[in-house]
Formats: structure tokens, C-alpha cells, sequence
């Protein structure tokens, strides 16, 4: 994963460029032309769309918590979905994250090789299951089994306000959400970081071992420093997902619009789930709208993204 | 792999075969054109998804005696459903309401100055399903059923839906309320009748969206029913063919003149007892919520068929009117109770079909 500077055709002996490099040069800076153009696409399509319900809204868009941009006069704002959003994900990366990279480092340096390629391969299947398929078996298999598990956590860690369920009904909520969403980005997280240890130069493992370390500290001091930014992108990856899963979400949830830290309580709303149960029945207001807190879920990833190359490119001086 | 001669043979003859049975079922429409309309031309429309399963049932049984015809009912929302309409994108439009003014205006624009009219087409009834072990029948009164949904009742045995039931044992659990968590014309009109029967009860705006705190959202009426189903001392509203299909049980409602049961049967003497507020062949329906008949279920909903009257592509007009004169005959009516919605009976149905017969 460590990035290597660009090789650049100057570097490369000999002044005439052939036919094909000018083919496949052209197709490259094509390629990435695209992507900036799509991605450009998208924003000025939200920001265009997103403008009318800005101009009429009565409350403030960034921290009313009710969403009625179909009535008059249009009161609607983000508040409730950004809460929802950001704690479900981050709930689901406090499980997976530490999971995913358990499971890599198992498959990668402690389980025998047969099963080791059976279990990458099963966690690879993980990430083809439909999203759809993923919500159902939340709200219907594994909802009915956590109820137990997020009364427990409500009597005996209610201290930690976040716990504490006052309602005593435990479904529906962004507990259980979070924990489908932690499982839907497992094998993102889990199949890049197993690629990242995969890179850890065989010299430091062996250097390790013969100065008599133990597997546990080859691995906290060869392979996990080595690994870091890796990781860290590996879970930005699956963090992306998490904050961008609708349908999933939208199953599972009781979507109400409140800003409720007890996470074990019904409720709560994310930005994707909200506009896939909104956008059928809503008015040109409201598709407008919701078309406005998607433009705010795009501002919220890209700058996850941003915040994660930064630690990477700072890490990188420590680890090269 | 070795293909003997023989193999060879008979997938010559079997796409002889093939190819001559496609030709003599091209040719029959034509052959029968007398028994049938004669139409032909494919005719899309969008919208209500409550109607979704009716429509599917009609189209399959129109597209049966003209052949040469084809139908798309494409169930995305009624909201979507207008814009589609509006955008000319579609022929008709199923919505769960009739249209606000600003989107007529919208709509006559888009039947080139003729006017956009409301055709009531199939009706439903909206179930209160409960889960209550040992509990058969339940009746409820608006006044508890806003209690219920409002959160200010949440025990079963609260003494105010006792005095509904009497000789029956109501546990004393708590009340796990479902409501629906996407926008839909079922919320709203659930929430219409409370509001008409219990304002002061329920003191909460209606609308599409649910807003009342507390219960449980459920995405769709098959997630209510599904939630419903599996969960202890529960309770939520639904369209009653959910009930049907899931093996639940509904509340009758009191609306003051006695329990009536939630079935097809009740739910139309509502619907037909609902004036006409609309102008003209405009049948938008102001649906009597407070009705106090002993037979009369009043929790319903009625979904419009949305077209032109005039102004129409008249290819399109042709089938629209082909369709709908089809849809409102007593037969696709008469097969609606079945599936778990509420046929158009009585006077309505008559100017339902004058309505139709104008479109040109």
C-alpha cells in the first residue's frame, strides 16, 4: 500500500515516445479527467437542485430538527440526520475497525493456510451480500436476539448516558443499525487491511523473531507500525459506507426525527435512509430538500476522505 | 461434444415448430379482433402504491381480452406518480389524494388547457391490527385510539379502552405502538381521521409523514404488519389486505353509533357515502370521517385514478378511457373485496363512470 513517487517518462532513458505510450497516456489522463468531471457533475447537480428549498426554508436548515419542507410555510433542517448518520457510523466503526483487524491479522499470520483461504475468501462473499438482504436479516433475525443484549448494556453500563434506555423497548434503534452497518463494512475494512500486512517486508518479521520476540510482539512492532496507514485507509473506506448505507438503514430504523443520545432507544434517522423513504411521496419542495441533505451527506464524506489523507500523508513520514 | 445428425434434425424441427406457433399467436388478434376492442398502443402510468395490487389484477385481465394492448403501472409513490403525469411522462396517475391546487394547475397545463380530473378507483380500509395475546376482538373509539397513538395511553388495560371491552381480559403491558417511518397516504389518512374524530385527543399536525413521538417506524405497510406480527402487546395501522395476508387481527372502531368491523363491506359504505367536492367530472371526495353508522367502517382511504379530460394525445385518450371503463365496471369492482380493498358502490360509481364516458 506505501505509495511510491510517479515515475515520471523523463526518468525512463530515451527521448522518443513510441505510438502506444501516447495511446495509453491519453487513455490515463482520459480516465482521470473523468472521474473529477463525474464528480463535479454530482455537486453542481445537488447544489442546483438543493438551491430553491435553501431560499424558502423558515427554520435554519442546520440545526432545526423537524423535516416538513412540503408545508407552508417550508420549516425543515438537518439536525436529527446528522446526529443519526455520524453515530451510527462511528458506532459501527468502534466494532469493526478492531474486528476487521483482528480478523486480517488471523488470517494473515496465526490461522493454517487451508483455512486461512477459506476465511479470506468468506469474508469476500461478505461484501457481495446485497445491502436489501443485510436489513432484512437485521430487523428480522438479528433484532429480536439484541434486544437482551442492549437491556444488559441499559442496567448495567446505563451509567454511560448513551446506554441508559428509559423507554425498556430496545429495537428498532441506532444500536442495532450500527451494528448491521459494522458487519456490512467488515470485509471492506478487513480485505484491505489483510492486503496492507501482506506488504510488511518478510526481513522485519524474521528480524523480529530472531531477536527473540514473541508472534503477539512481532506483530505490535513490525507489523501494525508498518500497517498503520494502510488501516487508517482501509477503515476511511468502510467508513464511507457506513455513512452512505440507505437501504440497510432505512429497514432497520424507527426514523424519528430527534437528537437522542440513548442509542438503544427507537429512533433515530440517517441522511441516505431519510431521502430513499421521503423521495416517493415528497412535493417539489421537498424533493428539493432532500435533495439539499444529500449535498450535506457529499460534504460530510469528502471531508472524511480529506481528514484521512491528511493523517496518512503525516503518518507516512514516520513509517517510510 | 459430437452432434449426431439426428440432434441436429430435431432442433430444426423444434424451431419449426417454434417459429410457426409465434406466427399463428400474432396472427389471432386480428383473427378474433371482432370478439375483442380491436385497440392496440401501450399506455404507462405511475403512482400510489396502495393501489399497486389492484392495478396489477387489472391489468393482467385487460391486457387479457386486448391483447394488443400494454399496460405499465409503475407503483412509485403518488407524489412521484403526479409529477410523472405533470411531466407528460405518463397517461395517468394513481395518487392517494386528489390534487392540491398548485399542482392542477401543474396538471392542466399539461392537458394543453383541458382540465385534470380525480376519478376515485379503489378504495381501502385502514386496520388497526393488534398482537395481544389472549385477546380476539378489540374495539376501539377514536378518543383511544389517539390515546394509543399519541403516547398519553400506553397500558392495555388503562381503564379507558376497558370501558370499550367489556368481558374481555386486557393484560396490563405496556403498548408497543407501530406507525409507518416513510411518507404515505396511509399515515395521512389515518391521521385525517383522528384529527376529524379526536382533535383533542390527538394534538399533533397530519401529513404524509408521521410525527407523533414515541411507538416504533416501520418502512412500508409490510413492515408495520411484519412488526406488528412479531412483536408481543403490540399494535399498528395498516391497509387491511396486510391484515388478511399476515393472519392478524383488526379493531373495530366506535365511531359513536356501535363497533363495526374492519372488512371490505363496511369500509365501502364510507366511501360511499362521501360527497363530491369536486366541479364537473372533478370527483374529489370529502369522505364523512366522524360518520356514526353501525355499519359504516370509517378509517379509509380512497385512491384517485389522476387524467385529462380533454387534451389528452388521442391515441392515449382512446386507451386511458378503454382502461378505466374497464376498471370501473362491476366486474374489476366486484374483485377488489377479495384482495383486501374497498370497491366504489352506489351513486359514486355512476358518476364514476359519467366521468370516464366524458374523457376525450
Amino acid at each position: 500500500m506505501s505509495q511510491q513517487a510517479p515515475i515520471r517518462e523523463s526518468s525512463i532513458s530515451g527521448s522518443s515516445v513510441r505510438r502506444g505510450d501516447q495511446i495509453f497516456r491519453g487513455i490515463t489522463v482520459g480516465s482521470g479527467v473523468i472521474i473529477l468531471l463525474v464528480m463535479g457533475a454530482i455537486a453542481a447537480f445537488l447544489l442546483w437542485k438543493a438551491l430553491p428549498s435553501f431560499s424558502n426554508n423558515s427554520a435554519n436548515f442546520l440545526t432545526e430538527k423537524v423535516w416538513f419542507p412540503d408545508q407552508n410555510p417550508p420549516k425543515f433542517g438537518i439536525a436529527a440526520l446528522a446526529f443519526g448518520t455520524v453515530v451510527a457510523a462511528l458506532f459501527a466503526m468502534l466494532i469493526a475497525v478492531p474486528v476487521g483487524i483482528g480478523t486480517s491479522l488471523f488470517i494473515s499470520f496465526y490461522a493454517p493456510r487451508r483455512l486461512a483461504g477459506a476465511m479470506a475468501f468468506l469474508i469476500d462473499l461478505l461484501a457481495a451480500v446485497p445491502s436489501i438482504i443485510f436489513g432484512l436479516w437485521g430487523l428480522q433475525v438479528l433484532m429480536p436476539h439484541m434486544g437482551g443484549i442492549a437491556k444488559w448494556l441499559s442496567d448495567y453500563l446505563g451509567v454511560i448516558p448513551i446506554f441508559k434506555n428509559d423507554q425498556e423497548l430496545y429495537t428498532k434503534s441506532l444500536f442495532i443499525a450500527g451494528v448491521v452497518l459494522a458487519i456490512m463494512v467488515l470485509p471492506t475494512i478487513s480485505a484491505i487491511s489483510r492486503e496492507v500486512f501482506k506488504q510488511v517486508p518478510r526481513s522485519h518479521l524474521e528480524a523480529s523473531l530472531a531477536l527473540g520476540a514473541t508472534r503477539w510482539e512481532m506483530i505490535r512492532m513490525a507489523v501494525l507500525p508498518f500497517g498503520r496507514a494502510g488501516v487508517i485507509s482501509a477503515a476511511m473506506l468502510g467508513l464511507g459506507r457506513a455513512l452512505g448505507e440507505t437501504i440497510a438503514v432505512a429497514v432497520i430504523l424507527s426514523a424519528l426525527f430527534d437528537v437522542n443520545i440513548h442509542i438503544t432507544e427507537p429512533g433515530g434517522n440517517t441522511f441516505a435512509a431519510n431521502i430513499a423513504l421521503k423521495w416517493n411521496e415528497a412535493g417539489p419542495n421537498g424533493l428539493s430538500a432532500l435533495i439539499a441533505s444529500g449535498l450535506v451527506l457529499f460534504i460530510i464524506t469528502l471531508s472524511v476522505n480529506a481528514v484521512a489523507r491528511s493523517i496518512i500523508a503525516r503518518r507516512k513520514e514516520f513509517t517510510e | 461434444m459430437k452432434f449426431t445428425r439426428s440432434a441436429v434434425a430435431a432442433v430444426a424441427i423444434a424451431s419449426t415448430l417454434a417459429l410457426s406457433a409465434c406466427a399463428s399467436e400474432s396472427a389471432s388478434p386480428s383473427a378474433s379482433g371482432s370478439a375483442g376492442s380491436g385497440l392496440t398502443g401501450s399506455l404507462k402510468a405511475s403512482g400510489s402504491s396502495a393501489q399497486k395490487n389492484a392495478m396489477q389484477e387489472w391489468i393482467n385481465a385487460f391486457q387479457t381480452t386486448n391483447s394488443g394492448v400494454t399496460i405499465d403501472y409503475q407503483a412509485n409513490g403518488s407524489g412521484a406518480g403526479i409529477q410523472d403525469f405533470n411531466n407528460s411522462q405518463t397517461s395517468f396517475a394513481g395518487s392517494d389524494s386528489a390534487l392540491k391546487p398548485e399542482e392542477a394547475t401543474a396538471a392542466s397545463t399539461r392537458c394543453a388547457g383541458g382540465t385534470a380530473i380525480n376519478i376515485p378507483m379503489v378504495g381501502g380500509a385502514i386496520a388497526l391490527a393488534f398482537n395481544v395475546a389472549g385477546v380476539d376482538s378489540l374495539t376501539l373509539n377514536p378518543k383511544t385510539a389517539a390515546g394509543i397513538f399519541s403516547g398519553a395511553i400506553t397500558k392495555w388495560n388503562d381503564p379507558a379502552i376497558a370501558a370499550l371491552n367489556a368481558g374481555v381480559t386486557l393484560p396490563a403491558a405496556t403498548i408497543a405502538q407501530f406507525h409507518r417511518s416513510d411518507s404515505s397516504g396511509t399515515t395521512d389518512n389515518f391521521t385525517k381521521w383522528l384529527l376529524a374524530t379526536a382533535p383533542d385527543a390527538f394534538a399533533f399536525a397530519g401529513g404524509k409523514d408521521w410525527v407523533a413521538p414515541g411507538g416504533q417506524g416501520a418502512k412500508g405497510s409490510d413492515g408495520v404488519a411484519a412488526g406488528v406480527s412479531s412483536t408481543p402487546n403490540s399494535i399498528g395501522y395498516m391497509e387491511l389486505s396486510f391484515v388478511m395476508s399476515k393472519g392478524l387481527k383488526a379493531a373495530s372502531i366506535d365511531n359513536g353509533g356501535g363497533a363495526v368491523e374492519a372488512t371490505s363491506d363496511n369500509a365501502a359504505k364510507t366511501i360511499a357515502a362521501a360527497t363530491v367536492k369536486g366541479t364537473g367530472n372533478d370527483l374529489a371526495l370529502n369522505i364523512d370521517r366522524k360518520i356514526a353508522d353501525g355499519s359504516a367502517y370509517p378509517v379509509v382511504l380512497v385512491t384517485y385514478e389522476i387524467t385529462c379530460e380533454t387534451g389528452l394525445a388521442a391515441a392515449d385518450s382512446a386507451l386511458v378511457k378503454a382502461f378505466l371503463t374497464y376498471t370501473a365496471s362491476d366486474a374489476a369492482q366486484g374483485a377488489l373485496a377479495a384482495s383486501g380493498y374497498v370497491p366504489i358502490t352506489g351513486d359514486l360509481l355512476t358518476k364514476v363512470r359519467a366521468a370516464i364516458a366524458a374523457i376525450a
